[in-house]
């Protein structure tokens, strides 16, 4: 036709790509998965701020730059490229959740031998992102608990524990937040020292201290002083000494709804470790309620709600098949109810997943699924 | 909104992309394409043997005339696409990369029939002629695979078929022609079923269409009374038309591991395949053309079309108005499936369902980075294989490794390279240990 002016293009030979199907994908990264992560652990880190202060954010800042600075060093030395390795974000990942794992109390060297030992220790010797065996994060924390328990106990206090005995003190009342200092550290907030210089006691290490110190098998009567329904209000919001990320449930938990949401992690870990903690600390509670504290108690304290929703669902360290994950998962809860129960440890969340990771390539082998269309092979006679 | 009288069904697994493409050209009506003056058409068009040649070069030649024949039971005749001489007997880029054998056919721009077989009544004539009438039509699994159907039509009589399931799936994205079809031709799809039917001695005739189809399911179940044939809808997702997937959502039958649907009691076909069926025994028509879908983000504009085998895609692309100028794939089949090209001078086989034509933007791009054992692959391979695992034996050459975690089972979907964040190049790593265990095993 005359009116044809515009030209018909075609592809030119010279441009086209040959290479193997699938020719479309997802728009999803690696890099996308880690922001979304961090995404989900801001409730956690805002609760850690608003509790225990500025420390608590300058914790975080030094975990996470120091875990780049860790894997930047390694990639120079290892002659590895160096923007290859850190666009994935996942030493991000490891450095917040490492704060996570802290006391606000924590000084600035003890994040930097801790950001070596996650990133060094816990990831890069073994290859790398997807190659480390332990949850990086996990292998720092318990790595500082052991070399320097003491700093590694440090609780701080939440402001609000401080005001709430100094108003009790004042009123001549009885509160709770007082059951966490030590006798001297409540003569210091009553004279009004710097918040900076008091410790206290975490929920656990209160029931620790009551079982070593009780003539019988502890009492359910030194538990009930911090195991009570009102304190539980307490542990839900974080108004409890800890580490900075561990202390406020609700915090978790809307971080967990949201990495459940963007489906970046198997819900069956945490609603299985969780499961298992309560059914065990529950039985014994029941029939032994002197042994330890109720399954209410336990799922609220102790960064349980951090391990399961958190640590235990890291991708590289859990299992990949579905079943895989509910054995890894009541593992977890197994040792970590043990650990609470029988062992020297006030806390035993971080050993649990610690253990369970060396095991996942085990679950993973037997933890299979059947090939579609595979028939049962049956067993011939010898 | 019609009253639901279709069962539903799906499989366990697959992938579902957010954006399916096929709103590109799901509403174009199929257009027939013009004449062109010369088709070069691959006489290799079926899996099994290639046809053998009965004309020479120079010989005149009519529409629908037979210039090869079956060489063997699992071969199938090929006949000219239109009237004409045949100009050469050559070698054409293949879609596969390696050059076919291909005959010429110049076109007298008359496009006139020769002489065809009667049409028969299909009510009262015999399996056995049925089946003979498909087999000279030269009929293949319109699909894909290009099986000559006769011979699915002819299982062993040791395998009792109960049931047969046609495909009206069209999980590929991106690919509308089967739509169409079911839209604008139920009447033969349905005829081409019953007839398959007939000759199978089955009673159950399914006919599974995804639910993004609602309009051809409509459109057939307003027609599928008096064929008795059950019309399933199944879940949009991605690989829903994988065969033996299929059958578990329309039959819950699971085809055993490394065995056919026969095994299963079930043969299934294509629906472009039942047209083809209906012509060959109703007008007495070979196969010699298809509906295909030119389509994509880089094409002007991408609709349904009708091609005579032998039609090089340049031309076909023509037809669709032409690219933009940004074009880095072409594509023949679908997007999680098809194979790219290098040559325009390709043509059209029986078996091609579609040319997607793709800018840089949508085209995957793969690296060999480390897996995060997110286990997503896992979630999304319709056969329940362990691909993360896979992919990380391949990498380190453990072949019989990967054989012993049923790497042959794989039916290179592309569901664990289409869902992996990391973007590892899964898929080649499957063809690769396949290839590899072949030769172990010679």
């Amino acid at each position: 036709m005359s009116e044809e002016t515009t030209q018909l293009i075609l592809p030119k030979h010279e441009d086209l790509v040959v290479s193997s199907s699938p020719h479309i994908q997802v728009k999803d990264s690696v890099t996308a998965i880690m922001f979304k992560v961090i995404l989900a652990m801001v409730p956690a880190m805002a609760a850690g701020i608003y509790f225990f202060g500025l420390n608590a954010l300058w914790v975080i800042l030094y975990c996470t730059i120091f875990c780049v600075g860790a894997e930047v060093l390694w990639c120079l030395l290892a002659k590895k490229d160096v923007w290859k390795n850190i666009r994935d974000c996942s030493a991000l990942v490891t450095g917040i959740l490492l704060a996570l794992n802290l006391s606000a109390a924590t000084p600035w060297w003890v994040c930097l031998i801790g950001a070596f030992l996650a990133i060094w220790l816990g990831k890069q010797i073994f290859g790398g992102i997807g190659y480390n065996p332990f949850n990086p994060a996990l292998v720092a924390r318990v790595g500082l608990l052991i070399a320097l328990p003491g700093i590694m106990t440090t609780w701080v206090p939440t402001r609000q524990m401080v005001d709430d005995v100094r108003l009790a003190a004042a009123d001549k009342q009885y509160c709770i937040s007082s059951d966490f200092f030590t006798a001297e550290d409540n003569k210091n907030i009553i004279e009004n020292k710097e918040i900076e210089a008091l410790t206290c006691a975490t929920p656990l290490g209160v029931i620790s201290t009551a079982e070593k110190s009780s003539e019988l098998c502890g009492s359910s009567q030194s538990f009930v002083k911090v195991d009570n329904v009102n304190a539980y209000k307490d542990y839900f919001f974080g108004n409890i000494g800890g580490c900075l990320g561990e202390t406020s449930v609700l915090a978790l938990l809307i971080g967990g709804l949201l990495l459940l949401i963007w489906k970046l992690i198997n819900w069956r870990i945490p609603v299985f470790f969780v499961g298992t903690v309560f059914i065990i600390t529950g039985a014994i509670n029941y029939f032994y309620p002197g042994l330890t504290p109720t399954p209410i108690f336990h799922i609220l304290t102790g960064g349980l709600m951090l391990g399961a929703f958190f640590m235990a669902t890291d991708m590289v360290t859990s299992p990949m098949t579905n079943s895989g994950a509910i054995v890894f998962a009541i593992g977890c809860g197994v040792i970590t109810s043990a650990i609470r129960i029988w062992g020297n440890y006030p806390e035993g969340v971080s050993f649990s997943i610690l253990f369970m990771n060396a095991l996942v390539p085990f679950i993973d082998k037997f933890c299979t699924r059947r090939v579609f269309g595979a028939v049962k092979a049956q067993k011939e006679a010898k | 909104m019609s009253t639901k009288n279709y069962s539903t069904g799906t499989f366990q697994g697959g992938i579902h992309p957010s954006y399916d493409g096929k709103d590109l050209s799901k509403d174009s009506v199929v257009a027939v394409a013009p004449l062109y003056e010369k088709y070069e058409v691959a006489l290799q068009q079926n899996i099994g043997k290639a046809p053998k040649l009965i004309v020479a070069v120079g010989d005149d030649v009519k529409k629908g005339q037979k210039i090869a024949e079956a060489d063997g039971f699992v071969s199938v005749p090929l006949h000219s696409p239109t009237s004409g001489v045949v100009e050469a007997i050559t070698q054409i880029p293949g879609p596969m990369g390696a050059p076919v054998n291909a005959v010429v056919i110049k076109s007298d721009m008359r496009d006139e029939w020769g002489e065809l077989p009667e049409g028969l009544d299909w009510h009262n004539a015999d399996a056995a002629t049925l089946k003979q009438r498909i087999a000279d039509a030269g009929i293949v699994g319109m699909g894909g695979a290009a099986f000559p159907s006769v011979v699915k039509l002819s299982p062993p009589p040791e395998k009792k078929i109960t049931a047969l399931v046609i495909n009206g799936a069209e999980c590929e994205p991106y690919l509308t022609a089967d739509h169409r079809l079911m839209l604008e031709s139920p009447e033969r799809v349905l005829t081409g079923a019953a007839i398959m039917g007939k000759i199978l001695g089955v009673e159950n005739i399914y006919i599974g269409v995804e639910l993004n189809k609602k309009d051809a399911i409509d459109m057939l179940l307003a027609h599928a009374e008096k064929y008795n044939i059950k019309i399933v809808g199944l879940k949009v997702q991605y690989p829903q038309g994988a065969e033996k997937q299929l059958i578990y959502a329309v039959t819950d039958r699971k085809v055993p591991a490394g065995g056919l649907p026969m095994d299963a009691g079930v043969v299934v076909q294509n629906t472009a395949t039942c047209a083809a069926v209906a012509d060959a025994v109703i007008e007495g028509k070979p196969l010699i053309d298809r509906v295909t879908t030119i389509t994509g983000e880089a094409v002007k504009n991408p609709g349904n079309w009708r091609l005579k085998i032998g039609t090089p895609i340049r031309e076909a692309i023509k037809l669709a108005g032409g690219t933009t100028d940004d074009v880095r794939k072409v594509i023949l089949g679908g997007p999680m499936m098809g194979f790219a090209q290098k040559s325009l001078d390709v043509t059209i086989q029986k078996n091609s369902s579609g040319i997607l034509i793709f800018p840089e933007s949508k085209i995957a791009q793969y690296q060999s980075s480390p897996c995060i054992r997110c286990g997503r692959c896992l979630q999304g391979c319709p056969m329940k294989l362990n691909p993360a695992l896979l992919g990380r034996l391949i990498e380190n050459e453990k072949f019989e490794l990967a054989r012993d975690n049923h790497v042959m089972d794989c039916m290179e979907c592309g569901s664990c390279a289409f869902i992996c964040p990391a973007h590892r190049p899964l898929v080649q790593h499957m063809r690769r240990a396949k290839a590899e265990i072949r030769n172990m095993k010679k």
